[in-house]
């Protein structure tokens, strides 16, 4: 505690996941994740965790799905293409209530795509990652500092909701060196014994992990027990950071890599005096709202930014309600926008100074 | 709740939804029979299949994991790996087992996965209405083979437990029936030894049981079970096809 090293963010990541009491990890090879395995690969033999290279991303999300049953804290981690085969699991996971942690470093696409950073994932992040009535808890790191924390804290809403959580990056948080500090490691064996795991009926009850419910009155009741956890977590888990907010006419909202370049740009419009802030949603689900609605009484504009066609720009566009208008600026298939262009975007919406 | 004399004690009181003349529950007795003679209640975690017997946690009084088609060899290789301890084990159709997860059975088995398999093969998907499966027979007619599956269009019936005895990390692949008294008996002799090769530690374990789908076969129950032993066993021959060292 209190030393900074400087660590990749995908390394970083998977020292979170050990320093949470994480324990296994089941994953399939895939860019530009592959450092996260890799280390744990490497350091889980000194804690006694599992490591398993699972035959495909089905198998991997299957494998987290019988471990979460069992009780264990347990990570998976993969790319796009990756994630769209983890859905299966996912959706599965979610169903029988059980925590997980999911990494998703995303890249373009759709399809084979390409590996450099997209944000193109947030539908099926926030929305539709798979079948039926549910939402994953999406945590989205900005830097590799953000990315530890929310990995140790991602384990831990994981249990409080006995819901899977899935941490959104891309290439450049996975890839990049930045001094990280760490937080005191915990010890699995510390950690509250679940109750409803699977680990051998003895002297109590037998326990089910079960995601199928033939009766509709009974899924309908499950689904709307689902429902009110995703309402606490709406009340609870809201997080988001605000940048030059006070005195702005314009708002933009952002998250991830993109609101590290948005940032630059809104210091150099700022030069130039522009009027520009940042509202950067870390949690996706549950989406920071409130908070965009109430300041849409105040401000002029929204210009969002992503790198994708527009995804997130439809939930900051119901949070505004009409109020004001939504610009949208992206960048797609794995370009990056450059703080220039954003400034370029804001000096269209604010006029000539 | 009291049990009825001569009952598993690893079954619970539920009536079977089985149909009339469908093996699937006395596949279940055995399992549980033998899950009490090894005294494994408290120790045990089944994974459940999708199929006839995804149902199968309502019946067998252990720790139970519904796993999705076909992945319950994945979802077990998480549960041991999380309780090397204890003993799993899954129950497996041939359209959950052969079909869509060829791919998790064989890597599981590859790896020596200390989990043993039940994979009950009626030639057919039982639940979704009689469908033609990889393992259904030449010329046996489904409703998506209704002149008689042709292998020239749908390929061969398919062999999983030979292909399985390739693979260096299972330990011990058997095939029984489960036509007639004696066939059973031996059908519950290859599963408690399936289930001692777990605790042993000798790698993975499969028994396949043949077994009947008397309502999508198009049979009466005795038919069907004729039928069986007349059609299937020549495509399937029964018997120990892999054993460790050692094993008698
Ligand atoms: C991903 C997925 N695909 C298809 C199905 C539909 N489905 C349910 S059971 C089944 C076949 C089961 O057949 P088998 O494994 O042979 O078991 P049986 O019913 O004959 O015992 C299928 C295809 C499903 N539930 N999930
Ligand atoms: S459909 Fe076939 S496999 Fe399913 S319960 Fe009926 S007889 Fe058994």
């Amino acid at each position: 505690m209190g030393k900074k090293t400087l660590m990749k963010g995908n390394e970083a990541i998977a020292e979170a996941a050990i320093r949470a009491g994480c324990r296994y990890f089941f994953g399939y090879p895939i860019t530009p994740q592959s450092e996260l395995p890799a280390y744990l690969a490497r350091k889980f033999p000194e804690v006694g965790g599992t490591f398993l290279q699972a035959e495909s991303e089905v198998a991997a999300s299957n494998m987290v799905y019988g471990a979460a049953g069992a009780g264990a804290r347990v990570l998976t981690s993969s790319s796009s293409p990756g994630i769209s085969l983890k859905a299966e699991g996912i959706s599965y996971i979610a169903g029988a209530e059980l925590p997980a942690v999911i990494i998703n470093i995303m890249r373009g696409g759709p399809g084979l795509g390409t590996i450099q950073p997209s944000q193109a994932d947030y539908f099926q992040a926030t929305k539709g990652m798979a079948h039926g009535d549910f939402y994953l808890t999406v945590l989205a790191p900005s830097s590799v500092q953000e990315a530890v924390d929310l990995t140790m804290d991602a384990f831990d809403i994981a249990d409080k909701y006995r819901n899977p959580v899935l941490i959104v990056g891309d290439g450049i948080i996975g890839q990049m060196m930045e001094p990280v500090e760490f937080k005191d490691p915990i010890d699995p064996d510390d950690l509250p014994k679940k109750e409803w795991a699977t680990d051998g009926a003895k002297g109590r009850e037998r326990n089910i992990i079960n995601s199928l419910a033939l009766d509709p009155h009974d899924l309908e009741d499950h689904n709307l027990k689902l429902k009110a956890k995703y309402d606490r977590m709406k009340e609870e888990e809201v997080r988001y950071e605000e940048l030059y907010t006070e005195d702005a006419d314009i708002i933009i909202v952002a998250y991830g890599t993109t609101a590290r370049i948005a940032t630059s740009a809104i210091e150099m419009a700022r030069k130039d005096g522009y009027k520009v802030g940042l509202i950067r949603p870390i949690t996706l689900f549950p989406f920071p709202s409130d908070i965009i609605n109430e300041t849409a009484d105040r401000v002029e504009n929204f210009l969002t930014v992503e790198m994708s066609l527009g995804q997130m720009v439809e939930d900051v566009k119901l949070a505004v309600s009409g109020k004001k208008p939504v610009h949208f600026y992206g960048r797609t298939g794995g370009v990056v926008p450059s703080p220039e262009e954003i400034v370029e975007e804001i000096e269209k919406i604010g006029g000539e100074r | 709740m009291k049990k009825v004399a001569g009952y598993p004690d690893s079954l619970t009181d539920k009536q079977f939804h089985y149909c009339p003349g469908c093996t699937h529950g006395i596949i279940h007795r055995l399992v549980a029979e033998v899950i009490d003679e090894l005294d494994l209640k408290e120790k045990t975690i089944g994974v459940a299949p999708v199929g006839c017997s995804v149902l199968a946690y309502e019946y067998f009084d252990v720790d139970m994991h519904e796993a999705s088609h076909g992945r319950a060899p994945a979802v077990a290789t998480g549960i041991k790996r999380v309780h090397p301890d204890k003993f799993v084990f899954t129950y497996q159709g041939d359209g959950d087992l052969a079909s869509i997860g060829t791919a998790e059975i064989v890597h599981a088995a590859n790896r020596g996965e200390l989990i043993s398999t039940v994979f009950v093969n009626n030639a057919i998907y039982g639940m979704t209405g009689g469908q033609m499966a990889p393992t259904s027979l030449e010329g046996q007619r489904t409703t998506t083979s209704p002149f008689g599956r042709d292998v020239k269009e749908a390929g061969f019936p398919i062999k999983m437990s030979e292909m399985l005895t390739e693979l260096d990390g299972s330990a011990y692949i058997a095939r029984v029936s489960v036509h007639d008294p004696k066939h059973i008996r031996k059908a519950k002799k290859a599963i408690k030894k399936s289930f001692e090769i777990q605790l042993e530690g000798k790698g993975f374990s499969l028994v396949e049981v043949l077994s009947t789908c008397p309502t999508n076969w198009g049979m009466k129950p005795l038919d069907a079970i004729e039928w069986l032993k007349n059609n299937m066993i020549k495509t399937y021959p029964l018997g120990d096809l892999k054993t460790p060292e050692g094993v008698e």
